[in-house]
């Protein structure tokens, strides 16, 4: 019980906390949109005018990555520049359970980016807000959320070994973003692409929530989003351990 | 006039050195180079889904904008972040002339902006099909220096802004994303809206990539003039609002005694 009350006030906390962030607004809701509006226009004189609302559903992905990306890789740095890490760290709690609620937080504020897309794109364009399988749909957002959640503890726990977590997440964006098929298929890809591609929560979450949306079956994209938030888990917790270990051993939990 | 030149290339290489003293090749590489290189990628694999145009238009649209990484953000960061470090104050209350102060640092922001936006133009070459003539590479070079002075000039107007603004970084940041959409970037300006295409006239960069797309397909550089010369005004116009802003909120900072107050 108190591990559910510790994640959903960590969780709630840290959302307020993100929705308050100029930088996470920009990122969520007015990244996404310009990245659609992009794709929108390049799709309409391209021809392809029936890409419209898979422009959309793929930004909105970009945009719940592009928060998970920068809000869970500096999650540790920024509490290291904050001076609170030692105290978080000191705490009896696991580490794990304080980091997790936080980079859930960074991928639920994606929210913005689904809601902001759609939005945008029935105002503006007029593209159709039609879902084919609506109860997929509420099933397969939560999932890939969840999924990339958990991917964050992973660079939470990794990109704190990097000094510069900030220069990583710059780096990252664009790559997951071409990778992951969020708006290009990963059929026009080279093929050394595709194993990468597989190990990222991006790619199952868009297939499932365009499965959901657009019609096919979503279920098993949906099924190896949870599967590889689970391993993400696993290799978050072994990682986060091993840091918070060395940190202490070392004496280098607070050095930047 | 000598210590015009001086405080102008000495001074500016000092203050961008003190400015960005965080820089490093383990923050440069990832931010500068990596991340650059695959926003390239993205937008040509996207032009080749689209069926919009080909990898040459992405390359050289962005190849070109790019640069703005330099060109908006350093611009930016070597004014406003005097106020952000506490040096504004020390700084204005010397004698130097305020055009060579704020206007030498411009020149290694746009060596940067270069340098990133030859990086672009060399993994477009390797990576994707992009195989510009040889004859046209020293009329690229020109209109691509030309173009990343202008950018130049359009941050440091912003970043005059943030001797004012509470966070002007935030202002970057929408003005770097909004040049993909207004700038001819990645969608040709006869495509998008009448208004949209009005403000990217308006914007550095968009009169440059539409020369540098030209030459790089093969024309003379005689034959696009005029962007040239239009980005040039473009860039000079911006260079001069940058500088009488520089000068009034310092007079508005002096006045109110609000210099480094946020």
């Amino acid at each position: 019980m108190s591990v559910a009350r510790l994640l959903w006030v960590g969780w709630r906390f840290h959302f307020k906390s993100l929705t308050l962030s100029g930088f996470f607004l920009i990122t969520t809701v007015f990244g996404p949109a310009l990245i659609a509006t992009i794709a929108y226009y390049m799709f309409k004189t391209g021809q392809r005018p029936g890409t419209l609302f898979y422009a959309s559903l793929g930004s909105a992905v970009y945009g719940i990555w592009s928060a998970t990306l920068f809000g869970s890789g500096g999650a540790l740095a920024w509490q290291r520049w904050q001076g609170t890490l030692e105290v978080v760290v000191s705490t009896p709690t696991p580490l794990l359970l304080i980091v997790l609620p936080l980079t859930l937080s960074t991928s639920s504020i994606g929210l913005y980016s689904l809601a902001s897309t759609l939005i945008w794109g029935r105002v503006v364009f007029g593209i159709p807000f039609q879902i084919a399988h609506p109860l997929a749909f509420v099933v397969a957002v939560p999932a890939t959320i969840l999924g990339l959640g958990l991917l964050g503890v992973v660079l939470a726990s990794t990109f704190i070994l990097y000094r510069h977590a900030n220069a990583l997440s710059n780096m990252l964006e664009w790559p997951v973003l071409l990778v992951t098929g969020l708006l290009v298929p990963l059929s026009l890809l080279p093929g050394w692409s595709h194993p990468i591609a597989w190990v990222l929560a991006p790619t199952w979450g868009v297939r499932a929530i365009r499965g959901a949306a657009l019609g096919g079956n979503p279920w098993p994209s949906t099924a190896v989003t949870l599967g590889l938030g689970l391993a993400y888990l696993v290799i978050g917790a072994v990682c986060l351990r091993y840091v918070e270990l060395a940190a202490r051993k070392q004496a280098t939990l607070s050095l930047t | 006039m000598i210590a015009f030149l001086r405080i102008f290339f000495i001074g500016g290489l000092i203050a961008y050195r003190g400015l960005f003293n965080w820089i490093r090749p383990a923050i440069y590489i990832p931010t500068m180079l990596v991340g650059p290189l695959f926003q390239i990628l993205f937008f040509a694999y996207l032009g080749r889904y689209s069926r919009l145009q080909n990898d040459a238009f992405f390359v050289v649209g962005n190849a070109v904008q790019v640069s703005a990484m330099s060109g908006v953000f350093s611009a930016t960061m070597a004014i406003a972040n005097e106020r952000q470090f506490h040096t504004l104050s020390p700084l204005l209350a010397t004698p130097a002339n305020r055009f060579a102060v704020f206007m030498g640092r411009s020149l290694p922001v746009l060596v940067n902006g270069l340098v990133v936006s030859a990086f672009g133009f060399c993994m477009g070459y390797l990576l994707l099909d992009f195989k510009p003539p040889a004859s046209s590479l020293a009329p690229l070079a020109l209109v691509v220096t030309v173009s990343v002075a202008s950018c130049t000039a359009f941050g440091l107007t912003i970043g005059s802004i943030g001797l004012r603004a509470r966070d002007v970084f935030l202002s970057a940041n929408l003005v770097y994303y909004l040049m993909w959409l207004f700038c001819g970037v990645n969608i040709p300006l006869n495509a998008l809206p009448g208004w949209l295409s009005q403000i990217g006239r308006l914007l550095p960069l968009t009169h440059g990539i539409a020369a540098a797309r030209r030459i790089a397909d093969g024309a003379s550089l005689g034959s696009v003039s005029g962007l040239v010369w239009t980005e040039l005004g473009v860039g000079a116009a911006y260079a001069t609002a940058s500088f009488l802003l520089v000068r009034f909120f310092e007079y508005e900072g002096r006045r109110r005694a609000s210099l480094e107050t946020f």
